[in-house]
């Protein structure tokens, strides 16, 4: 498995957008930084930008790298190697790269100017956004045969999680207002790996009073040690479940 | 040495493979002919497991290839198109074929490299390789590591004559090692004097496998070309 790894960090080393993407984030971090005088401010700007930026690159870049290495799959499932260490070996490669680039961009920064538990919760998310959005990608681009469709798909899913999402629900807060909603919301913001995580750093940053009463419920489940276990829990199975499904497909595909 | 049993391959509504049964025993060199699309290399890529049959198995010297990718360490394939990393070089993927396949007890089978000149275009990536080179380099692939069987899909196809003779020299030299080689193609007059057996397939079903003696014998024709289109009529 260390074998095929190698070959695709290399290949995306030499590839140069991962470099181009962690200059950005280090840009963007600095620039966010230095502009506010809080710190705090900056993590909320930051906040933002980890939730609904990282996804997206993290998506895309990982559809597009799966498709471009259409040649290299074919070349290496007629040889002595379990597709699965192949279809591992991409996903490791591709998170692990990703995940650096993350780490010099947003997480040096974070440390050095902020370096508080929120800071770290931030850091801690925009890994698991990286990791998951790349599993999702996979998903992605294993179900479809052709690019643009697949590429397509990954779009609309980034659009899902991080807007249209965000919208049902609150579509469904004005239709069902008259009821309680507090735990029907815990589980629907569990559902999206995007919106758990965004809850996870605005309770951290100790504002959710300003979400009135359905922030004190969620303060109360998440803030408790069972509500932030559980929200790992989710978090994991969101970075497993779909690189697992990819997985049983790409064992079952025709190449 | 490679036993196909009763194997069935639908892609949507066409039927690739129609319960193909086929016993392919070591020594043997056999033509894999027919049709364009008549199956031959969902055949070929089913015993490698690049395809995975609807139903019926395969097996590898009385192993199931199904979850085993062991095996493959004993087959060397030619791809049909052969299709390689864009932005890497010709060195760059023969040292990740050796790293990937590394093992102690193989020997490493240059002569094809040197045969077919590629030493000299090493450093050439392989998006700006031509057809016919890209060929040479899938035909030293699947020679370089010495394997008890080889899988050669459209071998000659997009090769000029000099290094379409200097395979087929390799070919009848490996045959002569007792190997299991496989070969489809559709250029009968060239396998004349190399295999020994064929099978026919249509539409996704094996018409015969017979030696290639006893085809001269049914049809009364000593060149395979014109026994074939014998059948075909």
């Amino acid at each position: 498995m260390r074998t095929i790894i190698k070959y695709v960090v290399l290949d995306l080393v030499k590839n140069k957008i991962i470099l181009v993407y962690s200059f950005f984030l280090l840009a963007m971090s600095l620039g966010i930084f230095s502009m506010d005088e809080n710190a705090t401010k900056g993590i909320m700007s930051l906040m933002n930008l980890v939730l609904i930026f990282i996804p997206l690159v993290s998506i895309i870049f990982s559809t597009i790298y799966v498709y471009n290495s259409s040649e290299f799959i074919e070349l290496l499932v007629a040889q002595p190697l379990k597709r699965k260490t192949l279809w591992l070996s991409i996903y490791t490669g591709l998170s692990v790269s990703l995940s650096l680039a993350f780490l010099v961009g947003v997480g040096i920064p974070v440390v050095l100017y902020d370096g508080t538990a929120t800071g770290w919760i931030l850091i801690l998310s925009g890994l698991f956004q990286t990791i998951i959005f790349t599993g999702i990608a996979l998903l992605a681009s294993v179900n479809t045969r052709d690019k643009a469709k697949g590429i397509g798909i990954s779009i609309l899913l980034w659009f899902f999680f991080t807007l249209i999402y965000d919208a049902i629900v609150l579509l469904l807060l004005f239709q069902f207002s008259e009821y309680p909603l507090e735990k029907p919301m815990i589980i629907l913001s569990m559902l999206n790996p995007v919106d758990l995580s965004r809850i996870l750093i605005l309770l951290k940053l100790d504002i959710s009073a300003l979400m009135g009463y359905t922030g004190a419920v969620f303060k109360d489940f998440f803030g408790s040690t069972a509500g932030v276990v559980i929200s790992a829990i989710v978090l994991l199975l969101w970075s497993v479940l779909p690189v697992w499904g990819s997985l049983k497909k790409f064992q079952r595909k025709d190449l | 040495m490679i036993i196909a049993s009763n194997v069935t391959k639908t892609f949507g509504r066409l039927k690739a493979l129609d319960n193909v049964s086929v016993n392919c025993a070591k020594g043997q060199t056999i033509a894999l002919i027919g049709a364009n699309g008549s199956g031959k290399t969902t055949l070929i890529k089913s015993i490698l497991g690049m395809v995975v049959p609807d139903s019926g198995f395969i097996t590898f010297d009385q192993h199931n290839i199904l979850h085993d990718w062991n095996y493959r360490m004993r087959i060397g394939y030619m791809p049909q198109i052969g299709r390689y990393p864009e932005n890497m070089s010709i060195a760059q993927v023969y040292a990740m074929m050796k790293d990937i396949r590394k093992s102690s007890s193989t020997v490493i089978d240059e002569e094809l490299i040197t045969g077919f000149g590629l030493n000299e275009l090493m450093n050439k990536k392989m998006r700006t390789l031509s057809g016919g080179t890209r060929q040479k380099v899938s035909a030293s692939l699947a020679f370089l590591f010495n394997p008890d069987v080889l899988i050669l899909d459209e071998p000659t196809a997009g090769l000029d004559p000099v290094a379409s003779e200097i395979l087929k020299q390799k070919i009848v030299q490996e045959k002569e090692k007792g190997k299991l080689i496989l070969i489809t193609s559709h250029v009968l007059s060239e396998l004349d004097d190399v295999v020994s057996e064929i099978i026919y397939m249509q539409e996704g079903k094996l018409l015969f496998h017979k030696s290639l003696v006893q085809l001269q014998e049914d049809t009364g024709e000593i060149k395979l070309a014109k026994a074939i289109a014998q059948i075909m009529k």
